[in-house]
Parts: C-alpha cells; structure tokens; sequence
C-alpha cells in the first residue's frame, strides 16, 4: 500500500529541543529548508554580484536577468514610487520561488505548503502595506473602501464589499500558495503511489501522468511565486497610488 | 478554469484520501499547530536575514553593476558618435582639400601653359627675326654674285678670248680691243646668258 500522501508534510523536529521560555522553537525540517533556500538564494546572488564585467558570466546574467525581471514587475505594477521596496519584494519573490522550486525534490520539505508559513507572509505583508497606505494618505487612505461613480444608494452594500474584500486580502493571498502547493505536491505522491499499487502492468498510465505534473508542477511552483510577488505589488500600488 | 477543475479535483482527491486515512495519521499535518511557533520564529529569521543581506550587499551591487553597464554603453555609443562626426568632418575636409587642389592644379595649369605660350612665341619671333635677317643677307649675298657674276664672266671671257686669239694668229691683240668686242656681245645677250 502506498503511504500517506500526507505524509510528506509532516513536520519533525531534527535535533535537540530548543525553548525560549514556555515557546517551543525546535529546529525542524521545515526550518531546515528555509535555511537551505536562503542560503541557496544569498550563495547564487552573491555569485552573481561579485564580478562585474561588461559581458557577463552565467550567474551574473542570472543574477542581473532576475534582477530586471522583478524590477520589471515592480515598476509595471506599482509604478516609479514602489521602488524603496523592491528589495522586499526581490526577496519574497526569490524565498517563495525557490521555497516552492526545492520542494520539487523528491524527499524534500515543500515549506510554502504550511498555511501557516504562507499566512505569516501574508499577514506581514497586509499590515505593511496598510501601515504604508496610512503613512501616505492619512485617513484618506479609507477613500479605498468608496470607489468613485457609485450610486449612493448602492454606497453601504459597495463599501461592506470592499472591506471585505481588502480583509480578506491576507487570507487569500496565503491560501492561494498553500493550497497549489499542497495540492500538487498531494496529487504527485497520489500517483507514485498509484504507480507502485498497479505494478509493472498498469501503472505505467500513471507514471506518465506522474511525469507530465511534475514538469506542471514546476510551471506552477514558479507562477505561484509569480502570483505571490505580484499581487503584493498591486496591494502596494494600491496603498502608494490611491486613486480607486 | 481548468486549473479550477485540477484542484477542485485535487482537493476532492486529497479529502477522500484524509477521510480515509484519518484514523491513521489524523489529517492535515499543516493543521496540526504543534511547530506552528517554531515555523514563525524560524521564517521570520531565515526570511530577515536573507532580506536584510539580499538588500544591504547584494542588491546595491548588482543594481551598481547593471548600471555601470548602461553608463558604459551609453559612454561608448557617445564616442562612437562623436568619431563618427570626427570622420565625417575628415571626409569633408578630405573632399575640400581635393577640390581646393584641382582648382589649384587647374590655375597652375593655365598659368604654365600661358607662360609656356608667350614663351615659345617670344622665341618664335626671335627666331623668326633671325631666319628673316639670315634669308635678307644670303638674298644679298646671293645680290651681289647675281651682280658680279657678269663682269667676273666678262673678264674670263676677256682673257679666254685673248689667249684663243693669240693661239690661232699667234700675235698678240690689244686687251682693250678685246674686251670691247666681249662687252658688246654679252650687252647685246645678257638676256640670253643670264636672265635679267
């Protein structure tokens, strides 16, 4: 019988206990690969920032190519006024993405399908963004909620819909991720096991199927990340530009 | 939408399968908020750390690095105009300067061969002068035998006559007799014998 498709998002303390008064903050798996992914992200950067020649090297295509990408991203979004944050968004950007990329690797820990891990983010980044849109505007700021060539009649039902709507941003930009990840990530184990329960006879059917969502789960591991960094740019394009 | 199909497909899937085996490991584990503390404490200090070196060392340089690329293009490209213009310039120069010598070349030209005309017809008329002076003497030359020639024949005939006569009579005759007799003859012929 093939195991839990569950399974793999177990998360296990690896080493000793640690305590910070009654809190538990154990090193676990999960924590390990965030570590990974940072260090990958920061080795891979800085390789591609320490040389400077005019034609570049691979990795400082690489860095440089990510690099006018995100910035791309930014300013096609948010516009010329997003810029001092671009390193948070080059950053959550990279973490997401190489997150989702190293839980492609078969007995790896895919730390984005926690929906906690996924909701920390995204609440961090509601509270900032709404911190921001409050510095900018004042109280201006909740002209958001009343969008402009409403009915007045209409206004009350309009302006509930919009507070929740911007409430609930948080919630579905972390559910979003969570739920892609996890999903493919389910879906993939699903049909390994699949494979193994039909033996050499019949599974080859889902082997191929196994096959072709890794190469969609790729695609997707980099469109969430996508998704991710770019909705934060429209929620940030929303609080530094407000015309609704 | 047939992304929307796939997961409401997945999270049926993933439902039947929780369902069926909740009672061995008691469903989602993301629910289970036992490490949910640590995974907290952890993010925000992996994620702190790698925005706050990402933003403090590597970001400015690969921005300095992108930029100083473009300041070098945009330098180069500058540079490439301006010799451009530079050549540019050097070619009309070049073309002036080519034609500003043919005309000079020309003037030149023109001044050599009028030299060289009044020259050579100055010449000619010395020459010419020359040949002139040269033709009146040897006219005058020519004159003055014409003029002479009669009286040298004269004589010659004078004394030939003399000495013709002293032969065949053997006695000589008066000289002066003589030369009458061979001045009336050729008198009377000098049509005849010289043409004027």
């Amino acid at each position: 019988m093939a195991a839990n498709p569950m399974h793999q998002f177990n998360v296990y303390r690896i080493g000793p206990e640690i305590k910070l008064g009654e809190i538990d903050i154990s090193f676990t798996n999960s924590s390990l690969f965030m570590v990974i992914c940072s260090l990958a992200i920061l080795l891979i950067f800085n390789l591609g920032a320490k040389k400077n020649s005019l034609i570049p090297n691979k990795m400082q295509l690489l860095a440089e190519l990510s690099y006018s990408f995100v910035s791309k991203m930014i300013s096609d979004t948010a516009g010329s006024k997003a810029k001092p944050y671009f390193s948070f968004i080059f950053s959550l950007f990279m973490f997401v993405l190489f997150c989702n990329m190293f839980g492609m690797i078969p007995y790896s820990f895919t730390v984005t399908s926690h929906i906690i891990v996924t909701f920390v983010l995204a609440g961090f980044i509601f509270v900032g963004v709404t911190i921001i849109g409050f510095i900018k505007h004042g109280f201006g700021y909740l002209k958001l909620f009343v969008p402009s060539g409403v009915p007045v009649i209409l206004l009350p039902l309009i302006v509930i819909i919009e507070i929740i709507s911007y409430l609930s941003r948080p919630i579905s930009l972390s559910v979003r991720l969570f739920a892609n990840m996890m999903a493919g990530h389910t879906m993939m184990k699903v049909f390994g096991g699949f494979v193994v329960s039909l033996g050499i006879i019949g599974g080859w059917l889902p082997l191929s199927f196994s096959v072709a969502l890794t190469g969609l789960e790729i695609l997707v591991a980099f469109l969430q990340a996508y998704v991710f960094a770019i909705l934060t740019c429209i929620y940030l394009n929303d609080a530094l530009n407000l015309h609704h | 939408m047939v992304k929307k199909i796939i997961v409401s497909i997945l999270i049926f899937s993933f439902a039947l399968f929780s369902m069926a085996q909740s009672s061995e490991s008691g469903g989602m584990p993301q629910l289970n908020p036992e490490f949910w503390i640590s995974q907290i404490f952890w993010l925000i200090l992996t994620f702190g750390i790698l925005f706050i070196s990402l933003s403090k060392f590597i970001l400015p340089k690969i921005s300095k690095n992108l930029e100083a690329r473009k300041s070098e293009i945009l330098e180069n490209i500058e540079t490439a105009e301006k010799q451009r213009e530079e050549s540019e310039n050097k070619i009309k120069e070049y073309e002036k300067i080519i034609v500003n010598s043919k005309s000079e070349a020309k003037s030149y030209y023109n001044e050599i061969r009028q030299k060289t005309l009044a020259d050579i017809s100055k010449k000619q008329k010395i020459i010419e002068g020359e040949i002139e002076k040269e033709i009146k003497e040897a006219e005058k030359e020519i004159n003055d035998l014409k003029n002479k020639a009669p009286e040298k024949i004269n004589k010659i005939a004078i004394e030939t006559s003399a000495d013709l006569v002293k032969l065949l009579i053997g006695t000589e005759v008066n000289a002066s007799s003589i030369s009458a007799i061979v001045e009336n003859i050729s008198k009377k012929n000098k049509e005849k014998y010289y043409g004027f």
